[in-house]
């Protein structure tokens, strides 16, 4: 009986798992894409409705203690499973009219998936490596989707040559922290006593390997051109799911393998955010291509995310799990809207000025690119504001208030590239006659829902914020 | 036993020989060898600490780490087909749309 509760703490990655296999064999035996689509929306939403409800279930260890369940990582898995759910939602109307939809995508995307779900649960330094690739690997394939393009193709070698030569890194920290403290448990890691040379360099060479995953500067060069070249929808999904799974396992890590060190890695983890709120948002500011600020605003937001980790405090950590929320919601909308604009054939939408005008076109997706890139800015109303502030006031509590202030800065200087697009929206003559489609219901109704969510947890944030909150006084 | 010194340092240089190849070598099949160079240095780390820890589960992450080096080899293998036939190179240094 012991061993059938065990298997319901990890219910969504059972979900998913078995969901991936399905939509495969459902491609083999009939080739619908049609089929693999609506089943992987079947399964994503019931995964996704699972994990919700964790939320509220108790939180513990599992599989003698390689699983962790509820608290951090169930809401790591509905950030994830929010972010596969939209992102395939979108991808069927982008993928169809741009000529690339085939049912394997599908099944990438729930292998993907899982494995993020894997990431978030770990409670071992082996399943956080197992989560890690199975992510990882999946996500070279979806990058590459289109095999003829060479674009798509180009940005699925960059990234699949950057990604194995971070896993040598990743695993040669696990390695010597295992050799330090003789286990590969995260509890067993905190427990280390002898902290010697090679405990020091497998904490590094641990933190080297996040560090490309959530591509802080300077390990960020795959970032711009995997996101510009792969299909926008699977950018979508790359941008949010992959990088939410990646920090939650990082405040998994740093918060259980690695609390006595804090005071250590928190100054490293300062020097890097500093670095990469910087350098993301000064090449943000210089891109004309919308697709590739869109990749450098990523990793600004990933400086911005790391103030918190720096920070590390239980009340920190809670700030950038809500910043992952409102940061993934964002991203999906905007990288979506994108997306409808790009699946007008004959038209170039890769700079912004070939977005001029287009607000009046269809006014409901300049409007809600407006809200989705309003939030990214910060603005009040939208929850992309009570997440940076939430993350900025953890960090000044912990006294790091310099870093806050180039926080700040940058994110004021952010304003520039991200209202660009909107001048070019609404305040540009449209050049030539551009004749855009109406995007399908659903499509609209999902970013809809984003934007509401977006605007919901702006003005309520006490709902989420007061969960968050709960996960870490409870102890076990 | 010989000294633990002997193996962590012949893994570190075969670390060290393929993050050297990564960064300097054109060729992306030489780059992806050096990529499995790297993990398996480590496995080396990890099988002489599981010998001198008498702790299996080194034993068992090695086990893991080959098998994702080889998913890593299908894909990647597989991805650089698809560079070859788009661009008939496979000199990572002429394959520059995206820059900038």
């Amino acid at each position: 009986m012991e061993s059938a509760n065990e298997l319901l703490t990890i219910l969504p990655l059972i979900i998913i798992g078995a969901a991936g296999l399905f939509v495969m064999m459902l491609d083999a035996f009939t080739g619908s894409a049609r089929l693999a689509y609506l089943a992987t929306i079947l399964f994503s939403a019931a995964a996704l409705a699972v994990a919700v409800s964790d939320l509220f279930g108790p939180m513990g260890e599992s599989f003698h203690g390689l699983i962790t369940y509820g608290g951090t990582s169930s809401f790591g898995m509905v950030l994830v499973m929010t972010g596969t759910l939209f992102s395939v939602i979108l991808s069927r109307d982008y993928l169809e009219k741009t000529g690339m939809h085939i049912a394997e995508v599908y099944s990438m995307i729930l292998f993907a998936a899982f494995g993020m779900l894997l990431l978030v649960s770990s409670n071992n330094l082996v399943t956080l490596f197992l989560g890690i690739e199975t992510m990882s690997i999946s996500l070279y394939v979806l990058a590459g989707l289109v095999k003829n393009h060479k674009k798509s193709v180009e940005a699925a070698l960059k990234y699949f040559l950057l990604g194995a030569f971070a896993t040598g890194f990743l695993l040669y920290g696990i390695a010597l922290l295992y050799g330090a403290s003789g286990s590969t448990f995260l509890v067993d890691i905190a427990a280390t006593e002898d902290k010697g040379m090679i405990y020091w360099a497998g904490v590094g060479l641990l933190l080297v390997g996040f560090f490309f995953k959530i591509s802080a500067v300077p390990f960020h060069m795959w970032t711009p051109d995997v996101y510009q070249g792969a299909p926008t929808t699977i950018t979508a999904f790359m941008a949010t799911a992959s990088k939410a799974a990646a920090f939650v396992a990082f405040i998994l890590v740093l918060s259980r393998a690695l609390p006595d060190a804090r005071a250590d890695w928190s100054d490293v983890i300062w020097l890097f955010a500093l670095l990469t709120m910087v350098v993301g948002n000064i090449l943000a500011l210089v891109q004309d291509n919308v697709k590739r600020m869109l990749a450098y605003s990523s990793i600004a937001h990933a400086g911005y995310i790391m103030i918190g980790l720096a920070a590390g405090t239980d009340a920190a950590y809670s700030a950038v799990l809500f910043y992952l929320f409102a940061y993934t919601l964002m991203n999906i909308g905007a990288f979506g809207i994108v997306a409808y604009y790009e699946w007008h054939k004959g038209y170039d939408f890769t700079e912004v000025s070939n977005y001029s005008g287009l607000g009046f076109k269809q006014p409901i997706m300049g409007v809600l690119m407006s809200v989705f890139l309003f939030s990214m800015v910060g603005i009040p109303p939208f929850a992309g504001f009570i997440g940076k502030y939430r993350v900025f006031a953890a960090a000044v509590d912990e006294g790091l208030i310099s870093l806050v202030i180039v926080g700040v800065l940058a994110s004021a200087a952010s304003v520039y590239y991200y209202l660009r697009v909107l001048v070019h929206l609404f305040m540009k003559e449209s050049e030539n006659g551009i004749v855009l489609s109406r995007p399908g219901t659903l499509y609209t109704a999902s970013l809809l829902i984003l934007a509401a969510l977006t605007i919901f947890f702006g003005i309520n944030p006490g709902v989420l914020t007061d969960l968050l909150g709960s996960f870490w006084t409870v102890q076990y | 036993m010989m000294e633990m010194d002997w193996y962590l340092g012949l893994s570190a240089v075969l670390f060290t020989i393929g993050v050297i190849g990564v960064l300097t070598r054109k060729n992306a099949i030489v780059i992806f060898m050096c990529a499995e160079l790297m993990l398996n240095s480590v496995n080396l780390t990890l099988v002489s600490f599981s010998a001198q820890l008498g702790d299996v589960h080194g034993q068992i992450l090695v086990f893991f780490a080959l098998c994702v080096a080889a998913a890593e080899a299908a894909v990647g293998l597989a991805i650089i087909i698809a560079i070859y036939r788009n661009n008939l190179t496979v000199d990572v240094t002429k394959i520059n749309l995206l820059r900038w």
